[in-house]
């Protein structure tokens, strides 16, 4: 029965009314007046690079900062916002390597143009280019979105066709030892000149590159399923549709979501090869578009969009996980 | 854990027929590694409706073999397994295992666990009712929503004799269902299974190892020889329950059986 009270060590310590109230950690104020600090420099030292952004850099500094000492501040009254101070350590180093950064850029030229703009620059690739690098978020999310629905549609139906039936294996083994191990990005040249789109292309390349480790895991979960689970629901009067609905592919689960999570991985780098090649749309295509015109600024700007964009849909992915395997014991935090 | 009177869903329940079981000249193998390995060899008894029988015999010897066959997962190479009057050609809810591990499906509620056959078998709209009732029945009404890796070793294997249960089966097949519990949860399983089987009726085929075991809970046992499995004896317990251990018949039995299985003497 012990084990019982363990599982929910949390909900046990919430209740704990002698636990004296946590208290605003004093590195939060430091980190404010840090960005204070770094906000009063931006404004206050002339530029040496001609730039149109200074202010608002300044005055985003002076806000941020302003909003943690009024965190700190909030921290004495309410313990949600007293546990926001974990943060503190991070926002300092931020506040100092932006102070750095800004020195050795716009106050003193130290780097060398166009590849190391300032941030007043990357500020302003945000504010004055956002319509079009939304298109391009916008464009990759779809393509992105398309590929991977139909190559882990294909790739699960196929790893549990591989694991269940020895005539689908006949079938689909051959096929996928020699074309699976083949990087899908080995295709481009054919693709594009085989599709009548390049939308269509890029949306049969990634999902080439999601079905593969799809189908391996999913194979390797369904084949790796304890006999003695279908001996149990054979005897109980389960017929072979319910063996492997309710069966093997719950049972499989955990390896298919590492299936879906290697696919996504490898999604991603086809998507932008394809992009950067073909499409003429989406956050590839600005990288490479904005390489072309030497906007380094743009191209880092782009990258951080695009590093949000891969790290918020493994999130979503292990969401899903977390609440489909809510069973499991041990698993990963992302 | 709950105590007999307050389970009253026991006496409410109806009681179910027992099924007769005939096994007739059973033979049955393994080819392993390119070489024949006989399991069964000329294997014939019959169990009464109603009856408790006891499985006893060496170490893999073959009889967690024949309770396969019995329950239809496999197929003998000679010979026929008949339970009422039927020969045994697939698995079937009436005629259920309880395995030596409890082999609850993680990914499930101990609920949705028990309720497995019934969903197996689209009756589970209609007889919901049934699976509270179970887990009432051995205890784990109130862990009816925790999942199998929050359960102790003997609540797991409760609640998979609350799955085998929900389908009222007329032959409880039982591979030494308690082998992996502690000696103080064994004791307690041992008498509620005594329990179960005196107030549902069915048939019950248990394999043990458990000499002791056997002799307190069965009506019969059937003993057998080394691989390949012969029916060495098959001795009628003929005691009120509950029973006590040291009654001086089931010691003489115990040392018979014993002498059976080659551990004479010195016991």
């Amino acid at each position: 029965m012990t084990s019982i009270a363990e599982a929910s060590p949390r909900r046990l310590r919430v209740s704990a009314l002698d636990e004296p109230l946590p208290r605003p950690a004093l590195l939060l104020a430091v980190a404010g007046l840090a960005w204070l600090g770094a906000g009063a420099l931006v404004l206050s030292w002339p530029d040496v690079q001609e730039l149109e952004r200074t202010r608002l850099l300044g005055a985003l500094a002076l806000a941020f900062g302003t909003l943690q000492l009024a965190v700190y501040a909030g921290g004495w009254l309410f313990a949600w916002l007293a546990r926001l101070g974990r943060f503190a350590p991070w926002l300092i180093v931020l506040a100092i390597w932006l102070t750095a950064w800004e020195i050795v850029t716009a106050k003193l030229d130290l780097l060398p143009l166009p590849f190391f703009p300032s941030p007043q620059a990357f500020v302003e690739v945000y504010t004055d280019d956002w319509r079009r690098l939304g298109e391009s978020l916008l464009a990759s999310l779809l393509l992105l979105f398309r590929g991977f629905a139909i190559g882990a549609a294909v790739g699960f139906v196929a790893g549990v066709a591989l694991g269940w039936s020895k005539r689908a294996g006949y079938w689909i083994h051959p096929l996928m030892r020699l074309v699976g191990p083949l990087p899908a990005t080995a295709w481009l040249p054919l693709a594009f000149f085989i599709f009548p789109t390049s939308a269509a292309a890029s949306t049969f390349l990634i999902a080439l590159a999601t079905a593969f480790p799809l189908t391996v895991l999913t194979w390797s979960g369904v084949a790796g399923v304890q006999s003695a689970y279908y001996d149990v629901a054979r005897t109980l009067g389960a017929n072979s549709r319910f063996l492997v609905l309710r069966v093997a592919i719950p049972a499989a689960l955990p390896h298919v979501f590492v299936g879906l999570f290697m696919g996504l991985g490898s999604s991603f780098a086809v998507l932008v090869v394809a992009e950067m090649l073909g499409v003429k749309s989406g956050l590839g295509w600005y990288l490479q578009w904005a390489q072309g015109w030497a906007a380094y600024a743009n191209m880092y700007g782009a990258l951080l969009v695009m590093a949000l964009m891969c790290s918020a849909l493994i999130t979503l992915l292990f969401r899903v996980r977390d609440r489909l395997l809510a069973w499991q014991k041990g698993l990963v935090q992302w | 854990m709950v105590t007999l009177a307050e389970r009253s869903i026991v006496a409410t329940a109806p009681p179910i027929v027992g099924a007769r079981l005939d096994v007739r000249e059973v033979d049955h193998g393994f080819v392993l590694n390119g070489e024949d390995l006989p399991v069964l060899e000329d294997v014939s008894f019959g169990v009464a409706p109603g009856e408790f029988v006891a499985l006893l015999g060496p170490s893999g010897c073959g009889k967690s073999t024949l309770l396969r066959l019995v329950a239809g997962l496999d197929q003998p190479r000679h010979g026929h397994l008949v339970v009422d009057g039927e020969e045994v050609t697939e698995p079937d809810p009436s005629r259920v295992v309880v395995f030596q591990d409890p082999t609850l499906y993680p990914w499930r509620t101990v609920w949705r666990n028990a309720s497995l056959g019934l969903e197996a078998r689209g009756l589970l709209k209609q007889q919901r009712s049934r699976v509270d009732e179970a887990l009432a029945l051995v205890g784990l009404d109130r862990f009816a929503h925790v999942y199998p890796h929050q359960l102790s070793g003997g609540m797991a294997q409760r609640a998979s004799l609350a799955r085998a249960l929900v389908n009222d089966p007329k032959l409880l097949i039982l591979d030494e269902p308690l082998g992996k519990l502690d000696s103080l949860t064994r004791l307690a399983m041992q008498s509620e299974l005594t329990r179960l089987w005196q107030t549902r009726g069915f048939t019950v085929l248990m394999v043990t190892h458990d000499v002791e075991e056997a002799l307190l809970l069965s009506n019969r046992v059937i003993v057998f020889s080394d691989r390949p499995a012969r029916l060495r004896a098959d001795l009628v317990v003929d005691l009120p329950y509950p029973r006590h251990r040291d009654h001086p018949e089931l010691l003489r039995l115990r040392r018979e059986i014993l002498g059976l299985l080659g551990l004479g003497g010195d016991w």
